[in-house]
């Protein structure tokens, strides 16, 4: 899907995405003459499409993690389907309120996310990842709904 | 108003890049997949003729002979591999990049939605209710894209694919692969398994698929027909094997021998 701004007879840009959380999705999309600004909106069927293709509306902030659609996407997995092997040693730690934050996500995809924040941390030379080093990810990363 | 320029008119670079995406999946499963000697499809387009059961069984006899293999159940609402494998229930280990099989009798590698699964769930997924069977299919394919590309087979001579009956994940397959495995067809003796299997065979011819033979099922009591010879003869494949109810480990490791 393209966007072309008729006018200026130019492909419009791709600016930004939300996801608001009622399933449906936002993107917008700017023409580089003139600026026009226009936001394409999907409905929650059409989102879900666009999810089940494994794709990212704007680019893919961070690399694909192993199972990603089955992990975020599957409602009947088992708590205990995956023990996390995190790698090398060095990894920040979590403040305690960043444990909590985190033992509210589903266990079938914790640790695909803790792991998400924890390289986030770790490139940044973060020590300890806290609920506004998780907050800042999010936004940088594209994690809405993580 | 002046004609519109087309999709394929607009050639700036694109920040979602969505093609690119899709294309580095496919390659994702290319690299995952280079140290497979052969993928094998293990098909039928009739259910309940023991393909899990011959996948299995023919797996491990593979196993016997010494050949690495591994098995990957397809048949996303309906595993049964790892029961047949005998495979213990644990957790996958996820590492950055891939998850790690599990391992069941004779050494055979599985991954298999039953491993992922509730006990006793369906697989279902997030999203709207209303006209789900829109996007369904995409996530049923992207699934089988995953178990294919994010699981660290190593070195197999063979993967051999379960799938279900029909011919849905077999083109999904093809799509994901991009190339057509080799089949294995599975058949009973009944005309009216023929029937159905037929049409599975002639899907597979048309994507390009090699045939590598016909494996009889359930024969000797029961059933009656000559679905397997009609099958072989109209197909010009062999029929690799006739597995009668109660079969012996000889009878799969000679259809191992001949693969």
């Amino acid at each position: 899907m393209k966007f072309l701004c008729v006018d200026c007879d130019k492909q419009m840009a791709f600016e930004e995405r939300q996801l608001p959380g009622d399933g449906t999705l936002a993107a917008t999309f700017k023409c580089p003459t003139c600026g026009r600004v226009v936001a394409m909106l999907t409905n929650p069927m059409e989102t879900q499409l666009v999810s089940s293709l494994g794709v990212e509306i704007g680019g893919r902030t961070v690399p694909e993690q192993p199972f990603e659609t089955v992990r975020k996407m599957v409602a009947t997995g088992r708590d205990d389907a995956f023990a996390e092997n995190t790698g090398p040693n060095g990894a920040p730690s979590w403040s305690a309120e960043a444990q909590e934050r985190m033992s509210r996500v589903p266990n079938f995809v914790r640790g695909m996310v803790k792991r998400i924040y924890a390289d986030y941390a770790k490139e940044r030379g973060i020590a300890e990842i806290t609920p506004a080093v998780m907050d800042t990810a999010r936004a940088e990363l594209g994690l809405e709904g993580m | 108003m002046p004609p519109i320029r087309t999709y394929h008119d607009l050639t700036d670079a694109d920040r979602s890049g969505l093609p690119e995406q899709i294309g580095a999946q496919r390659k994702r499963v290319a690299e995952r997949l280079a140290g497979v000697g052969r993928v094998i499809a293990v098909m039928s387009g009739k259910g309940g003729v023991g393909k899990s059961y011959v996948t299995a069984h023919l797996a491990r006899a593979l196993a016997r002979s010494g050949r690495a293999v591994g098995v990957l159940d397809a048949d996303l609402n309906g595993p049964t591999i790892p029961r047949l494998l005998e495979i213990p229930r644990a957790p996958l280990t996820a590492h950055r990049a891939h998850i790690e099989p599990l391992t069941g009798l004779d050494g055979v590698r599985c991954i298999s939605m039953a491993m992922l699964l509730e006990d006793g769930a369906p697989l279902a997924f997030k999203g709207p209710s209303a006209e789900s069977f829109v996007w369904r299919g995409a996530m049923e394919a992207s699934a089988l894209r995953e178990l294919l590309g994010d699981v660290a087979w190593g070195g197999l001579d063979a993967l051999l694919l379960d799938l279900p009956p029909g011919m849905q994940r077999y083109v999904e397959l093809c799509d994901i692969l991009g190339a057509p495995p080799a089949v294995l067809t599975v058949t009973i003796p009944t005309p009216e398994s023929r029937d159905a299997v037929r049409r599975a065979m002639r899907a597979a011819v048309d994507r390009g698929s090699r045939l590598l033979g016909i494996i009889e099922n359930m024969t000797g009591q029961g059933f009656e027909g000559t679905a397997g010879d009609d099958l072989a003869g109209e197909f010009g494949v062999p029929v690799l094997a006739r597995i009668p109810w109660h079969p012996t480990p000889d009878i799969w490791n000679a259809l191992g021998a001949r693969l």
